[in-house]
């Protein structure tokens, strides 16, 4: 960070932006000077990607002006930010995967900048190996892993030679080690005098590399703090306002009896950049938490599709509850069954959008509110409300439709209902994504609740951090497969780092070659 | 200047008022369209809209138009709302009244107190089968239900031409494309002494009811409303497409085919070619502009009936083309749709949003 440049990069006074309903920010002060890492911290729907959205071009401010090197400027499209020098990394991606990384680059330069470049896929090659990218211009993107199409992108805005990069979350697709090699470019370009904006939930990295960082709450910038002077606790407090309560360590369990089982189970994808699931076998033991870590798109979805029933292909005795073969068996069934699942999609898969709370209540709670094929609207309502209040789900009332609550308050609700129903297994993905701190705290306690009480608890998610707060044993998938499963206190971070990347296939497959 | 923003919720008083909106600007339209063909708009509207109830045996010619219609547009509501896009009310119709005229001529010398339940379920069964037939193909090939649906509407037509130029014509008719008048035994009684108002009206009315009831007091129902919802929270949930798919294409079924037995066992009282003037097309919109609702459909029924009655009434008493008719229910519907725009969108001024 050079420190003798006194002119700020980007200055940002009185932002403010009026939703219909909502005020995404409340005049908003922002400096950031060359060379700055600067973290924007929030909950969700504290306006963290408005203001950067404001920053790139794409939403106009009602309010408040931008100074860029010392001058004024009226920033109203994309474009006309990246010729200022400003760069974004979304969070998806914005990548075309049958073109070439070459290609993919040279679609969102101009002219002028093409012909000032040159040689495009010399230039891609000289900046990988002055920043350590490992971008190889002629490789096709569909053949890269997450962790490489985010250093795509991150070179699409460095052949731009860029002042200020904008990256909304970078790191919740990637394994640690990744990180790590996210983090040592983050360093490199910010000593060349590039400053970063960096948007993240995991208050542990921020605290590793920010320089300075901004907490918004609703709409507002609340504090801001130096992040090395601070720890991730103190940090989240000023994320929530109130003194929340910390999730802490929690006792590991070890499961009793068998009560769930996938064997041999490999299936093709069912669409072309879909993931084929590959001989995956694992056992879920009643009372236990039995972790899977990964990048998405490894398998996630499918494991979960083909074990909740909602891939209907047919695996026979690939799954089995309580040594019952369930693979012929459709979703409703197995529901029946006592297998409950909490989806990744919360509004528009584990709630119907436009339904009541009640009605999406019914939506996987059928049972004892059927009577000859008749609705009991009336108990259904007064479940709900019990619902409602026990897991402090924020919200007018049971008629509340679903997508009128905030993202945390419908997880805590559809978490509810499927607990509600006393599931001997509970298959849960992603529970806390982008759900904030106190929401996410009240998730952990009911998965323990549910644990304790004798469920065997299915937990997929990409944040290894809960991961190890909460599995009892871990395992992780990469490309279609499944690694050992290990009791997590016989693991670290490496290892299972080293998992998602991938490391433990080829010792699978020579085992296997081994035994056959 | 003008532009259009998403509202954060929709809003529940266009949900109410886009129906209403779409009437009134289609009256205005089909003023502009009168005074364009030479007739006095004041005079087209009253004989097209308020004449059809000005006298009882009107109103009761009126209620005989929405049986049909009535019976059509609740199948197709329950279709609807499960996303199954069914254009085939008017094949299942058609199949109906051939199915239950062919049973009706079988009794053509009977008494029987059988004979009139024999009919009215061979037309309900034969209505079932022409909307099985294409969910079938859909459900085990995959095949576009809008598209096979109209195709077997056709193939009912001309199916039922065939029948009354062939196996069912009057062998005493002259050779008019026509069957014999159905046995007294077959015929739908009336309600009412003075008009043609027949136990099929009441039907109608009753499968409204019945459609209500199933939407939001049975768990079938509620399944049907969030497969049309959130097709993939029916599926997270564990509902069985297929079985809703059956279930709502086999309803709508049967009350299309009931609708065409009791047009022929009711107000016609033989098969004749043309059985329906487009009943189960008309039904379309009757669906739509009863919100997909089956009480709903009892309304929008009523005012789609009342414009077919008021368009006979054009052509006899103004010398209006028929074909008007066809239109201002087109139009109807363009305008319902375009209102059913501002239930999630609205206008705002730009200069308005600055302050």
């Amino acid at each position: 960070m050079k420190k003798h440049n006194l002119i700020s990069r980007l200055e940002l006074t009185n932002i403010t932006k009026q939703y219909p309903g909502c005020l995404a920010n409340d005049n908003i002060n922002l400096t950031l000077m060359p060379g700055e890492i600067h973290a924007l911290l929030g909950e969700n729907g504290a306006g963290k990607s408005t203001l950067v959205k404001t920053i790139y071009g794409v939403v106009a401010p009602d309010k408040g002006d931008i100074i860029w090197d010392g001058k004024e400027v009226n920033i109203k499209s994309p474009s006309i930010a990246r010729d200022l020098g400003i760069g974004m990394v979304f969070q998806h991606f914005s990548l075309f995967e049958t073109m070439t990384v070459c290609q993919n680059i040279e679609l969102c330069l101009s002219k002028t900048q093409l012909s000032k470049i040159g040689d495009l896929a010399q230039r891609i090659t000289e900046l990988s190996e002055e920043y350590g990218l490992n971008v190889d211009p002629n490789r096709y993107v569909h053949s890269l892993s997450i962790g490489e199409r985010q250093r795509v992108e991150i070179m699409r805005c460095l052949v731009q030679s860029v002042k200020l990069l904008i990256l909304d979350e970078p790191t919740s697709v990637l394994t640690p080690q990744e990180v790590a090699g996210l983090f040592n470019v983050l360093r490199t370009l910010s000593k060349e005098g590039c400053s970063i904006l960096f948007i993240s939930h995991k208050l542990h990295e921020v605290t590793e590399i920010c320089h300075k960082a901004t907490i918004l709450r609703g709409g507002k910038v609340v504090d801001t703090c130096v992040p090395n002077e601070e720890t991730p606790a103190t940090i989240a407090k000023m994320m929530v306002g109130d003194l929340a309560e910390q999730d802490a360590g929690y006792s590991k369990k070890e499961g009793s009896v068998e009560v769930f089982n996938a064997s041999a189970l490999s299936l093709p994808a069912k669409h072309p950049f879909g993931t084929t699931l590959k001989n995956i076998n694992f056992d879920l033991k009643a009372g236990e938490i039995l972790g899977i870590a990964g990048v998405a798109g490894n398998g996630q979805d499918e494991l979960m599709a083909i074990i909740s029933g909602e891939d209907d292909r047919n695996v026979k005795d690939g799954l089995s509850i309580n040594g019952m073969s369930i693979g012929h068996l459709h979703a409703g069934e197995r529901r029946k069954l006592g297998i409950a699942n909490v989806p990744e999609e919360r509004l528009g898969r584990g709630a119907v959008p436009d339904m009541s709370l009640t009605e999406n209540t019914l939506l996987t709670h059928s049972d004892g509110f059927i009577k000859n094929g008749l609705v009991q609207w009336q108990s259904i309502k007064e479940y709900t409300t019990e619902l409602i209040s026990k897991y402090k789900v924020k919200c007018h009332g049971e008629f509340s439709e679903a997508k009128s609550l905030s993202g945390g308050n419908l997880q805590k609700f559809i978490m509810g209902r499927e607990i509600g129903q006393a599931p001997k297994v509970l298959i849960c993905a992603h529970p806390t994504w982008g759900v904030d701190v106190g929401a996410a705290l009240a998730i952990h306690q009911a998965l323990l609740e549910l644990r304790d009480k004798g469920a065997a608890i299915l937990l997929i998610s990409e944040d290894i951090d809960e991961l190890f707060l909460l599995a009892d044993r871990m395992a992780a998938v990469c490309d279609g497969y499944l690694s050992p499963l290990v009791k997590t206190e016989e693991t670290n971070i490496d290892q299972i780092g080293q998992w998602m990347a991938g490391t433990f296939i080829n010792n699978a497959n020579q085992t296997q070659e081994v035994s056959a | 200047m003008i532009r259009i923003q998403a509202r954060t919720e929709p809003s529940t008083l266009m949900k109410v008022a886009s129906p209403l909106l779409a009437i009134v600007l289609t009256l205005i339209f089909g003023s502009i369209l009168f005074t364009a063909i030479g007739k006095d708009p004041y005079q087209a509207l009253h004989v097209l809209l308020i004449a059809p109830l000005a006298d009882s045996y009107n109103i009761g010619e009126m209620f005989v138009k929405m049986g049909p219609l009535l019976l059509c547009a609740v199948g197709l509501s329950l279709c609807y709302r499960a996303n199954m896009w069914n254009i085939g009310a008017e094949g299942q119709l058609l199949a109906g009244a051939l199915g239950g005229s062919a049973m009706a001529l079988y009794f053509i010398d009977s008494e029987s107190v059988f004979a009139l339940p024999l009919t009215l379920i061979a037309g309900i069964l034969s209505g079932m089968l022409w909307a099985a037939l294409p969910t079938f193909l859909k459900l085990r090939y995959n095949s576009n239900l809008i598209l096979t649906t109209i195709m077997f509407n056709y193939i009912a037509l001309y199916l039922l031409i065939w029948a009354v130029h062939g196996p069912l014509r009057d062998p005493d008719g002259y050779g008019f494309p026509e069957s014999a008048i159905f046995s007294d035994a077959t015929l739908l009684p009336t309600i009412f002494e003075s008009s043609r108002i027949h136990l099929g009206v009441l039907f109608a009315v009753l499968s409204g009811v019945v459609g209500w009831f199933i939407l939001s007091k049975t768990h079938l129902g509620f399944q049907i409303r969030v497969f049309g919802a959130d097709e993939p929270a029916a599926r997270y949930a564990g509902f069985s497409g297929k079985k809703l798919s059956w279930f709502v294409m086999l309803f709508a079924g049967a009350l299309a085919g009931l609708a065409g037995v009791s047009e022929t066992t009711g107000p016609i009282g033989q098969l004749v070619p043309n059985v329906s003037p487009g009943y189960g097309y008309s039904a379309i919109i009757v669906a739509y502009l009863g919100r997909l609702h089956p009480i709903g459909a009892i309304l929008a029924a009523v005012f789609m009936a009342v414009l077919y009655m008021g368009g006979d009434l054009a052509q006899i008493e103004m010398g209006i083309p028929v074909a008007v008719v066809s239109m201002f229910q087109g139009v109807l519907l363009f305008f319902l749709l375009a209102c059913d725009f501002f239930i999630n969108n609205r206008l705002i001024s730009t200069n308005q949003a600055t302050n």
